[in-house]
């Protein structure tokens, strides 16, 4: 079976590769580009560990096909932080205590920083049922929460 | 002497008793004389076994000292997650 | 709260001291790593000239092998070698033989999902397509996955002529364990009760749920060398158990622990590690495995289901005269304790005179339990405390008050045997009572429920090395991977210790070639026992260095003491020196001897006990069945509380966990014998908008047993969700819920029954 060839832009840098029709996003970016921070924890969009944005739409790059990102715009967890200066939502996770493992961890920033690009100002519930696609088994939520609803709080000067 | 107290179902083993008496200093010596002394309880003290000596818990430790007062429980090895 | 203890005395290391970095909140030494996406998970290396290899597995819930036939997966291109289980080595304990069995099945599968073979290959989609050409002829077998079913007389056998040891008489085949703990005379106990009620539980299995599933990668050469990387929570496990299926030595065996993504104890064991290693051992080539998420649910994990009898009497005002269960649980196909575990923990909470509890082992078609978070005692103490809830009710007495009539305290007898020292659960039952949370007025169909919980904690075999550097900096490397924070709260004892910042220490875990050897981490026990080897490294660092200090003083090293990161001498007598610091001595390390280390190996004890108590009110829909956790409390005792965001984060966790298991999760099988939800959507874990914040109240009621007063945290946390769960339900909805999970159905049925 012949590759498909996608040319697209992942966190603001062109890259070019070449893809079977059945691979996944998430596949090209572990295995292809060598950017390992997206997880798979379910290939089948149930835990949100692989999630990136895609022309600023937050996705689970498992259930988004490779070839899809044809001439579009990848953001994952590795764009996050300014060269040494960390996201403040990476800066309030770490302040939060708010991971114990880390495998959810890229997932939940990558969600997190959607969701204050559409609403700067969100309350814990609707932090709670943005992330309700994000699945962390080791901290209950309580740290994540206090942690994005402190990014939010900062990220708009208050 | 040391008294020993086992658990429940090691009755079988001892005939009938869940609290026995060997000569024995430390763990060690206890484990060894209560093989020797009840020789259904050899396979379950070589299968492992934890022993709590006036309330710690100690796994495989064959050299804790055991005084003649010493409250001395064998217990099962246990595993955690 | 700090109790004082009489220095040594037996089984004592803690005493009091003013710490300076233990209790504070410093950011992980791991954070960066792991908010930036570097931090390398078990699925993230990759190897030259890589395989990729997949598993074939079992269509059927039991069944005997009859052939396999291997030879139309290698003759497919890119395929490169294929294994199964005659290419491991037969094991000389059971124990080991039954993981082995469980990695690659031999004669017989035992459940849906069982691995019988496996393919190294170029790709994945190779590998799948090779696993298609495998023939495997089954001769069909009758099989059971229930607890109960399990134990008839007419159940389906699954060892067939293996005898296990302790078993009564009049128990069938599949009962492979039999325990019994207790005191007392309990008819007699049962005599002086005014009421006594008596009722029976059943509780799902439910998996670890850990988010990173299995994965490794392992290469060995044509010398026998071999090198497995791998997310486990202990890699000397893997490499003594994978070295041992494929016969080899363990010293030419490597293993380094990645990042884990969660294991929760489902880590605890091997499944992909050995078969990569083979697999790489035939190939001659790295080989990767990772399962995929239904794998991790058929074929790993999960804990034990259960049905369990309690019988508990009481006297009008609330003293437990007689407490009894019968414990039985199923945890797969092949022997485990888990049910001991429970029996052992059932009553831990109470000052009983008379405690009885039977526990039994059932074989069954389900994947082999693995430990999972306080193996044995949620179910246990589930039943337990919905009992004593109910006497409560009936008494109409306050349940904490009862609790704290009945609980256990320093001199009890345990149920399980020995009698306790110092233990936290009376204050941690008055820290509940007096919390707003307590006093809080509660709304239409909303109910309270309270719970206890207990674990015993483990210590175990522990190795720790520490290098002072030139720079006066200090590298510490454990052999425990961290899996919810304890590099930074070793970090942080040997900071403390050597009176030096947290920041000028750097804590690693090193792979099996670096340190000598370390239990798994398990059983709540890495900060205990990795701390207090910590400590007892950092302390012979110290008295090297302090020896620096009196060689270049040319006073006795014996007058020499060690003070806030210091050799200063001891008195005037010793001379008038100003103090050494650490980097001072560091620097002229060379000078003065050689380079400055410190190590310590033990097979630690004294773990203290752990007792826990959370208070939840739920809201129950009485139309839809729905429950709604409004508000949740925890209080536990920590003992001493290194790096407090980490003790509250277990014991947030543990409750999260408890309430999915109590709520939510389920293992369902069909009447085939094959597990019906193998993915997260139809397994479903608590998400973040199924619940409030959880408050979390840490007591500290020093643990003797550590310098520190440390005891673990990391279990205790889920044992009481699912009484107190269940006890709030039961309130709201006016009706006893006596199965977990208690799903909409589930509480409508229990509604309308009641009607």
């Amino acid at each position: 079976m012949s590759k498909i060839h996608v040319s697209t832009s992942i966190n603001g840098d062109a890259v070019e590769y070449l893809c079977d029709p059945s691979e996944t996003l998430l596949d090209v970016l572990r295995n292809r580009v060598g950017l390992t921070g997206a997880k798979e924890g379910c290939g089948s969009g149930d835990c949100g560990a692989c999630s990136v944005e895609l022309d600023g739409r937050l996705v689970c790059s498992c259930l988004v096909l490779a070839a899809e990102a044809e001439g579009k715009e990848v953001s994952t967890v590795e764009g996050l932080a300014d060269g040494e200066k960390l996201h403040v939502l990476q800066q309030k996770m770490l302040e939060h205590a708010a991971l114990q493992c880390g495998i959810c961890t890229p997932g939940i920033l990558v969600a997190a920083k959607a969701l204050l690009e559409k609403n700067p100002d969100p309350t814990e519930t609707e932090v709670r049922y943005w992330l309700a696609g994000n699945l962390c088994r080791c901290t209950g939520y309580d740290k994540i929460i206090r942690a994005v609803m402190d990014a939010a709080a900062e990220m708009r000067g208050a | 002497m040391v008294k020993v107290n086992l658990w429940g179902s090691l009755r079988s083993a001892t005939g009938g008793l869940t609290e026995v008496e060997v000569d024995a200093k430390n763990t060690g010596e206890m484990l060894k004389a209560l093989a020797e002394k009840y020789p259904a309880l050899d396979e379950i003290i070589e299968g492992g076994v934890s022993v709590a000596i006036d309330g710690l818990i100690y796994k495989e430790a064959w050299f804790t000292p055991i005084r003649p007062d010493s409250e001395v429980v064998l217990m099962p090895y246990m595993k955690g997650g | 709260m700090v109790t004082e203890y009489k220095e040594g005395a037996a089984g004592t290391e803690y005493s009091k001291r003013d710490f300076k970095v233990v209790g504070t909140r410093p950011p992980r030494p791991d954070g960066v790593d792991k908010v930036t996406g570097r931090a390398l998970f078990g699925a993230d290396l990759t190897a030259p000239g890589m395989l990729h290899a997949t598993i074939l597995r079992s269509p059927h819930a039991h069944a005997r092998i009859v052939s396999i036939d291997i030879s139309g997966a290698l003759a497919l291109d890119g395929v490169k070698a294929v294994v199964t289980s005659n290419d491991f080595v037969k094991q000389g304990s059971s124990g080991n033989q039954d993981t082995l069995d469980n990695c690659m099945a031999r004669g017989k599968v035992f459940y849906d999902g069982h691995a019988v073979a496996a393919v190294a290959a170029v790709s994945v989609k190779v590998a799948n397509e090779a696993l298609k050409l495998i023939k495997v002829e089954y001769e069909v077998l009758p099989h059971v996955t229930d607890v109960d079913a399990g134990m008839l007389d007419s159940a389906p056998v699954l060892h067939e002529g293996r005898k296990f040891r302790n078993i009564p008489e009049g128990n069938n085949a599949n009962v492979s364990g039999y325990w019994e703990f207790g005191h007392g005379d309990t008819d007699a106990g049962f005599a002086k009760a005014d009421i006594i009620v008596e009722r029976s539980f059943k509780t799902a299995a439910t998996h670890q749920g850990y988010i990173e599933p299995h994965a490794t990668l392992a290469t060995m050469g044509p010398d026998g060398r071999g090198e497995i990387w791998a997310c486990t929570q202990g890699h000397y496990m893997v490499r003594d158990m994978a070295a041992a299926f494929v016969g080899m030595d363990t010293s030419q065996l490597r293993v380094t622990p990645s990042e884990i993504g969660g294991g929760f104890g489902g880590k605890t064991t091997v499944y992909l590690e050995p078969v990569a290693l083979a697999l790489a051992k035939k190939s001659g080539r790295p080989v990767k495995m990772v399962m995929t998420r239904e794998e991790v649910f058929r074929a790993s994990g999960p804990t034990t289901s259960s049905s369990t009898d309690v019988k508990i009497g009481m006297t009008k005002d609330g003293r437990i005269t007689a407490g009894q269960a019968k414990l039985r649980y199923q945890g797969g196909a092949y022997p485990n304790i888990t049910a001991m575990l429970g029996a052992m923990t059932a009553f831990a909470a109470y000052d009983l005179d008379a405690v009885q509890t039977l526990a039994w082992n059932v074989l069954t078609n389900r994947p082999k339990q693995a430990a999972y978070r306080a193996p044995g005692a949620p179910m246990a103490i589930y039943a337990v405390e919905s009992v004593v809830d109910e006497l409560c009710q009936k008494l109409d007495l306050d349940p904490i008050d009862v609790r704290l009539m009945n609980a256990a305290k320093k001199g009890t007898l345990s149920s399980y045997g020995p009698t306790f020292d110092e233990i936290g659960l009376v204050a941690t039952l008055e820290a509940a009572k007096a919390h707003p949370h307590y006093a809080a007025p509660l709304g239409p169909n909303q109910g309270r429920g309270v719970s206890c919980g207990f674990w015993f904690n483990f210590a175990g075999n522990t190795s720790v090395s520490m290098g002072i550097n030139e720079d006066g900096t200090v590298s510490v490397i454990e052999g425990n991977p961290d899996i919810g924070g304890s590099r930074a709260s070793i970090s942080m004892m040997a900071a403390e210790e050597l009176g030096i910042p947290f920041d000028k220490v750097r804590t690693i875990v090193g792979d099996t070639n670096s340190i000598g050897f370390n239990d798994v981490t398990d059983g709540s026990r890495v900060t205990f026992s990795v701390g207090l080897a910590t400590i007892k490294a950092a302390r012979a660092a110290i008295k090297n260095m302090c020896g620096r200090a009196a060689q270049v003083w040319g006073i006795d090293a014996d007058a020499v003491d060690w003070v806030d990161g210091a050799a200063v001498p001891m008195g005037h007598n010793a001379g008038e020196f100003p103090p050494m610091t650490l980097a001072e001595i560091a620097k002229d390390s060379a000078k003065t001897g050689g380079p400055i280390a410190g190590h310590h190996e033990v097979n630690a004890d004294g773990a203290g006990v752990s007792f826990g108590v959370h208070l939840v009110d739920v809201e129950v829909d009485p139309e839809t069945g729905f429950t709604e956790i409004k508000r949740y409390t925890v209080f536990q005792d920590a003992g001493k509380a290194i790096h407090p965001d980490y003790v509250e984060g277990q014991m947030q966790g543990g409750a999260v966990q408890g309430i999915g298991w109590a709520l939510n999760e389920e293992y369902i099988y069909g009447e085939d014998g094959k597990l019906q939800n193998a993915g997260f959507l139809d397994y479903r874990i608590p998400v973040a908008s199924d619940l409030p914040m959880i408050d979390a109240v840490i007591l500290e009621i020093p643990n003797p047993g550590h310098p520190y007063g440390v005891r673990g945290v990391g279990e205790t946390g889920i044992v009481p969700p699912l009484a107190a769960v269940a006890n709030g339900v039961s309130h709201a909805a006016g009706v006893r819920m006596t199965e977990l999970p208690m799903s909409p159905p589930r509480i409508l049925a229990a509604i309308d029954g009641a009607k």
